[in-house]
């Protein structure tokens, strides 16, 4: 027997999807091969989406499979045709019993790391869901929500009753609702204008494209990131930019104004432009002698 | 001449001491930091230092060629240990050989003064209580407004 007491029930293993299976009617073009930074949205969303699951899939129509920009990645094909997006997340579920759902649109260009964290963060794996609260209409945002196991026995009757909208499932479920960090990552690109007007935004912000960029942590940052380095991808065009998305994943107390930032071993400005492959130093207020 | 070193093993002054022996100098003046008993009130029982060590070393060695250079000196080394100190042992070791004891007081002072307040380091207490905490951080970060902690902390 053991020594320890029972644990609570632990939240079931994260799996990402994303829904790279629609028709791109209103696009005129497939939105999974539509290019931000110089990289099909499929590429960037499936690289955001790995760093937060443990096994991530592409879900495609069963008519999808061999396209090579789908075909990088593993898939999941839909068993169900002409019901939207609940047929990807139907057929991942089948796929996969046992395993929470990280459902993800492949519509959603400004996406960004703190919004993913958040969710998987403060992920309820009791209720039904974790979703976020449209910053638009006050909704749940069904496709950058977490499914828990439980969610697929109501799923399943819901859309066999014909119900195939997932925002009405989500809002008869027992759904916990997170407020965006950051109220444009779920804005969604349909129209060729939508498309035209953001890839003008992008371009008017030249730090936009993302970067590599190796943290490392000391002393209390460290013990409150839990780890002493990481090498990320990120939109953050300056260390202050950065310091404010990592807080929002590790909740540090350390206010950036008692902080200081050395990038690539040298004492530099809030303010420096960051650059890729820039290696980073947040150091707390220090203590030697 | 100067050096800025870490080291993770009992540092021992008398061997540092002979570094700094040079003809010309009829001064020399050290200063030591040990690991003391009590901080702000709490029995502390040990302490732990880390250290963002490629730029402190660097910064290390710019705080002594600005002593060499402003006081006159003309040796001047830095020894700080890194890793789990007991109470009473050498954490830091300044010293500083000169022509005359006026420049060699003012540059050792200068030097720990400077290593204390630039060099990323970190020290963290361990208390007799149990609890522990990284130095001018975690009171910080718990307590008053940030403003109020944006100068550089005199200890």
């Amino acid at each position: 027997m053991s020594a320890h007491p029972a644990p609570r029930t632990e939240a079931a293993p994260l799996y990402g999807l994303l829904l790279a299976g629609g028709r791109s009617t209103r696009m005129g073009r497939d939105k999974a091969a539509l290019a931000y930074d110089g990289k099909p949205q499929l590429e960037r969303a499936m690289a955001l989406l790995q760093r937060h699951v443990a096994r991530a899939f592409v879900s495609v129509r069963a008519d999808q499979t061999a396209d090579p920009l789908r075909a990088r990645y593993p898939q999941i094909a839909d068993t169900r045709a002409d019901i939207g997006p609940v047929a990807g997340l139907l057929a991942a579920q089948e796929r996969h019993p046992g395993v929470a759902w990280l459902v993800l649109a492949c519509d959603l260009p400004l996406l960004d790391e703190s919004t993913l964290a958040q969710l998987v963060r403060e992920r309820a794996p009791q209720r039904t869901a974790t979703a976020f609260r449209s910053s638009h209409d006050g909704l749940p945002e069904p496709l950058c929500a977490i499914y828990e196991p439980h969610s697929h026995g109501p799923l399943a009757a819901s859309v066999a009753r014909g119900r195939h909208c997932p925002r009405k499932f989500l809002l008869s479920s027992d759904v916990r609702l997170l407020d965006e960090p950051n109220p444009r990552a779920l804005d969604n690109v349909n129209t060729a204008t939508e498309y035209g007007a953001l890839m003008n935004e992008l371009r008017a912000q030249p730090g936009a494209a993302d970067k590599r960029i190796t943290v490392q942590y000391y002393a209390l940052l460290r013990e409150q990131a839990g780890r002493r380095e990481e090498a990320l991808a990120t939109a953050a065009r300056t260390p202050r930019e950065l310091y404010a998305e990592l807080s929002g994943r590790y909740h540090f107390t350390l206010a950036p104004e008692m902080l200081r930032v050395a990038i690539n071993a040298e004492f530099r400005d809030w303010s420096t432009p960051l650059a890729d492959g820039d290696a980073v130093v947040f150091i707390p207020p220090v203590a030697g002698g | 001449m100067s050096t800025f070193r870490f080291v993770r093993a009992p540092v021992e002054p008398e061997r540092l001491r002979a570094q700094l022996a040079d003809p010309g100098c009829g001064g020399y003046a050290a200063f030591e930091g040990w690991v003391r008993d009590h901080n702000e009130g709490a029995a502390v029982r040990r302490l732990e230092y880390e250290a963002f060590e490629v730029l402190a070393v660097r910064e290390g060695e710019r705080i002594l060629a600005e002593a060499l250079d402003r006081f006159g000196v003309t040796r001047a080394a830095c020894v700080h240990r890194l890793g789990d100190l007991a109470v009473g042992e050498l954490a830091v070791w300044v010293g500083v050989s000169a022509p005359h004891r006026d420049e060699a007081f003012a540059a050792c002072r200068y030097i720990i003064d400077e290593v204390k307040h630039r060099l990323p380091i970190w020290k963290k207490e361990h208390y007799l209580s149990g609890d522990s905490g990284w130095v001018n951080c975690e009171r910080c970060a718990a307590g008053a407004p940030a403003a109020a902690h944006a100068h550089p902390h005199r200890d």
